[in-house]
C-alpha cells in the first residue's frame, strides 16, 4: 500500500506529452502539498485533462517522471494497479456514473471490487457516502439519468470517496452547474477537505470555486506549470495570468472571495 | 492476526475495546466480528480506540450501526483517543434516521400506484406509435409539393450504407442457404427418383419466401439497428433538438429519408438473393445430382409460374418500410441514457424481425386466398 502520509502527495518532474507533431507538456514540473487544495489552469486545449490522465497512471507520457506518495506511477500502473487506485479518488467532468447500476450501485461498484463485504454492509456504507455529500439514501434507488446536475456531481463524489483516499482528484466539479449549487459544491468540498483530510486537486474554470476553495493555484502556459499561492497568482506578471486573473470575471469573483475573508 | 474488537464487562454496563487494523482494509473482518456481538448488549457500552490503528470511516459507520440497531437503544459513550471524523459520522447517522423515518409508503398503495403507471405508458406508447406514423404521413405528403424536402444526398448516402455494402452478405447467405435446402432435398427425393425435383424445390422456395425473407433478417439485423443507433445518439446528444430548434424536423431530415432507402433498397437486394440463390441450387445441382445446367434452366422454367418471382418481390417493399419505421421510432424513443439505447436498438431489432415474420404469415395466407 502507498503512504498517504508521504510528502509531497504529488511530484511530477519534466513531464513531455505530445500528440503527433502538437505538444501539450513540454518539461512541465508541478508538486502537490499533503492537505492542500491544489487548483490547475489553463487556457482550452493547454493540457490539463492530460496532465490529470497522466497522473492517474490512464496516459503513458512520452517523457517524464510522475510519483504519488513518493512512488513511480508508471510502475506502480503495471505492478500494483490496485493500490494504486486505492490510493486516489476521481471525479470526472460529466460525472461518468455508470449508467446501467443505480447511484447506490455506484458507489459501492469499487467496495465491491476490491473487499468482500455483505450486502448489508454495501448498503449501509452506500448511504454513509451518499450522506457526506449531501444526498439523501432515497437518492441511490435512482438512476444516473433521473439526477439532476449538481446531484450527479455530488454522487460522482461520493463514489470517489468510497475507498475512503486521502488524495481526491476532481475534473471541473462545478461545471455546469448554478451559481447557487456551484457555492453548495464549494462549501461541501471545503467541509469535506476539513473533516476527512484529504489533498485535493482540482482542475476548474470556475474562478469562484478557484478563489473560495484553492490554497495554491498551478497555470500551464506554453507547456510547462507556473504555481503559486492565490495573492502571488494576481501580481504575476506573465501577460496570460494577467488576464485571467484580472478580466471581469476574476475581479468579482476575488472581490466576493475578499469580503467572506473580512466578514 | 489480533481479534478487531472485546467485549468486557464495564461498571453498570459494557466497554467494547477495538484492536488492530481498523482501515477500510480490515472491515470484512470487523463486519465478521460485529454480527457475532450479542443481541442482549444492553445499557452504557463505551467504545474504548486505544489500540485502533488508522481507524477509518466505513468500519467506524459499521460499528455506528450496528449498536444503532440494538433494542432498546443503547448509551454509547467513546473513549480512549477516538478520531477526529466521528462527530462527522454521528451527523450522518442523525440525517439517515431523519431520512428513513419519512417513507414507508404502503405496499397495496404501491402496488396499485405500478399498475396504474403501467396502463397509462401503454396508452402513452400506442398514441406515440401512431403520432410517428402521421408525422411520417404529412412529411411524405408535403414532400410532392416541395420536391427540396426529399433530401437527396441523404437518401443516397443511406441507400449506399443499408443496400451498397450489404450485398456481399446477402449474396453469400443467400447461395449458401439455397445450397442446404437443395442438399437436404435431394437426399430425400432421391429415395423417390425423383431428384429433378430438387429444382423446383429450389427455385420456388427461393423466388417465393427465401430470397426476401432472408434479406430482410439480414437488413434488420444490419440497418435496423444501425438506424436506432445513429438516432438514438442524436437524440442523447440533443442534436435531434437543435435541429428543432433551427427550424428543421427530424422526421424529414432522418427518418424519411432512411425509409425511402430501405424501400428503395430491399427489392433491389432480394433480386440478387433471388439470382444467388438460384446459382446455388444450380451448382449443387450440378455437382450433387450431376444435372447438368441446361436441363436445370429448362426444368426451372417449367416449374415457375409467372407470378412466383413476383410473389416474392412484391413483399419487400412491405418489409422494407417495417424494418425501417421500426428502427426509426426506437431510435426517436431514446432518452437519458446509454442503458436506453442498447436496450431500444435489441428492441428495434427483435421487433422488426418478428414484424417482418409476421407480415410473411400474412402475405402467404393472402396469396393462396387470392391465388396469386
Amino acid at each position: 500500500m502507498l503512504d498517504p502520509n508521504f510528502n509531497p502527495a504529488i511530484r511530477v518532474r519534466g513531464l513531455h506529452n505530445r500528440f503527433g507533431a502538437q505538444i501539450v507538456h513540454d518539461g512541465l514540473d508541478m508538486e502537490v502539498e499533503q492537505h492542500e487544495i491544489f487548483g490547475v489552469v489553463g487556457g482550452s486545449g493547454a493540457g490539463k485533462s492530460v496532465l490529470l490522465r497522466s497522473i492517474l497512471g490512464l496516459r503513458h507520457p512520452d517523457s517524464g517522471s510522475v510519483e504519488i506518495y513518493g512512488r513511480d506511477v508508471e510502475s506502480l500502473a503495471t505492478t500494483d494497479r490496485s493500490s494504486l487506485v486505492q490510493s486516489y479518488g476521481v471525479t470526472f467532468q460529466n460525472g461518468a456514473l455508470i449508467s446501467s447500476l443505480t447511484v447506490a450501485q455506484n458507489v459501492q461498484l469499487p467496495l465491491r471490487e476490491h473487499y468482500s463485504l455483505s450486502e448489508k454492509t454495501l448498503n449501509e456504507l452506500a448511504d454513509m457516502n451518499l450522506l457526506m455529500v449531501g444526498l439523501v439514501p432515497d437518492d441511490g434507488a435512482k438512476f444516473p439519468s433521473q439526477l439532476s446536475g449538481g446531484m450527479i456531481k455530488r454522487a460522482a463524489l461520493a463514489r470517489a470517496l468510497a475507498l475512503e483516499p486521502k488524495l481526491l482528484f476532481l475534473d471541473e466539479p462545478t461545471s455546469g452547474l448554478d451559481p447557487i449549487s456551484a457555492t453548495a459544491f464549494d462549501e461541501l468540498l471545503l467541509y469535506l477537505h476539513a473533516q476527512l483530510r484529504l489533498t485535493v486537486v482540482m482542475i476548474t474554470h470556475d474562478l469562484d470555486t478557484l478563489f473560495q476553495t484553492c490554497s495554491r493555484v498551478g497555470v500551464i502556459i506554453d507547456g510547462r506549470m507556473i504555481t503559486d499561492t492565490l495573492p502571488g497568482m494576481l501580481t504575476n506578471p506573465n501577460p496570460w495570468i494577467q488576464e485571467y486573473f484580472h478580466g471581469p470575471r476574476a475581479r468579482a469573483a476575488a472581490m466576493e472571495a475578499g469580503k467572506d475573508g473580512n466578514g | 492476526m489480533t481479534d478487531p474488537l472485546a467485549l468486557e464487562p464495564d461498571g453498570d454496563g459494557w466497554r467494547l475495546k477495538l484492536f488492530g487494523d481498523w482501515s477500510l482494509a480490515g472491515l470484512p473482518r470487523i463486519e465478521a466480528r460485529l454480527n457475532s456481538l450479542p443481541a442482549t448488549l444492553h445499557g452504557n457500552v463505551v467504545c474504548d480506540w486505544t489500540d485502533a490503528q488508522t481507524p477509518e470511516l466505513s468500519p467506524a459507520w459499521a460499528l455506528l450501526r450496528r449498536l444503532a440497531e440494538a433494542v432498546p437503544p443503547l448509551n454509547v459513550r467513546h473513549a480512549g483517543n477516538p478520531p477526529h471524523f466521528l462527530d462527522l459520522l454521528e451527523k450522518l447517522h442523525v440525517e439517515r434516521h431523519a431520512a428513513y423515518s419519512q417513507q414507508a409508503e404502503p405496499t397495496l398503495e404501491k402496488l396499485v400506484g405500478k399498475l396504474g403507471r403501467w396502463s397509462v405508458l401503454q396508452g402513452v406508447h400506442a398514441r406515440g406509435v401512431i403520432v410517428f406514423l402521421g408525422r411520417i404521413a404529412t412529411v411524405v405528403g408535403a414532400a410532392f409539393r416541395r420536391p427540396r424536402a426529399w433530401r437527396i444526398s441523404s437518401l443516397v448516402r443511406h441507400i449506399y450504407e443499408t443496400g451498397i455494402t450489404a450485398i456481399p452478405i446477402v449474396a453469400l447467405i443467400a447461395f449458401l442457404i439455397s445450397v442446404i435446402v437443395a442438399y437436404l432435398g435431394a437426399q430425400q427425393l432421391a429415395r423417390f427418383g425423383a431428384d429433378i425435383f430438387v429444382v423446383d424445390l429450389v427455385t420456388i422456395a427461393t423466388l417465393r419466401e427465401m430470397g426476401v425473407l432472408l434479406t430482410s433478417v439480414i437488413v434488420a439485423g444490419r440497418s435496423g439497428s444501425a438506424f436506432a443507433a445513429e438516432i438514438g445518439v442524436m437524440q442523447l446528444n440533443e442534436e435531434t433538438d437543435a435541429l428543432r430548434a433551427m427550424g428543421m424536423n427530424p422526421i424529414e431530415l432522418l427518418v424519411v429519408p432512411r425509409v425511402l432507402a430501405l424501400v428503395i433498397v430491399l427489392p433491389l437486394l432480394t433480386v440478387i438473393a433471388d439470382a444467388m440463390g438460384l446459382a446455388g441450387g444450380g451448382l449443387l445441382s450440378l455437382i450433387n445430382l450431376h444435372i447438368p445446367l441446361p436441363q436445370f434452366t429448362a426444368r426451372l422454367r417449367e416449374s415457375l409460374s409467372p407470378t412466383t418471382f413476383w410473389s416474392g418481390l412484391v413483399k419487400a417493399p412491405v418489409f422494407a418500410i417495417l424494418i425501417a419505421m421500426v428502427g426509426t421510432y426506437r431510435g426517436m424513443q431514446v432518452r437519458d441514457s446509454a442503458r436506453e439505447l442498447g436496450r431500444l436498438t435489441t428492441v428495434a431489432v427483435v421487433q422488426s424481425i418478428f414484424m417482418v415474420i409476421l407480415a410473411d404469415a400474412l402475405f402467404a395466407v393472402l396469396f393462396v386466398q387470392i391465388g396469386f
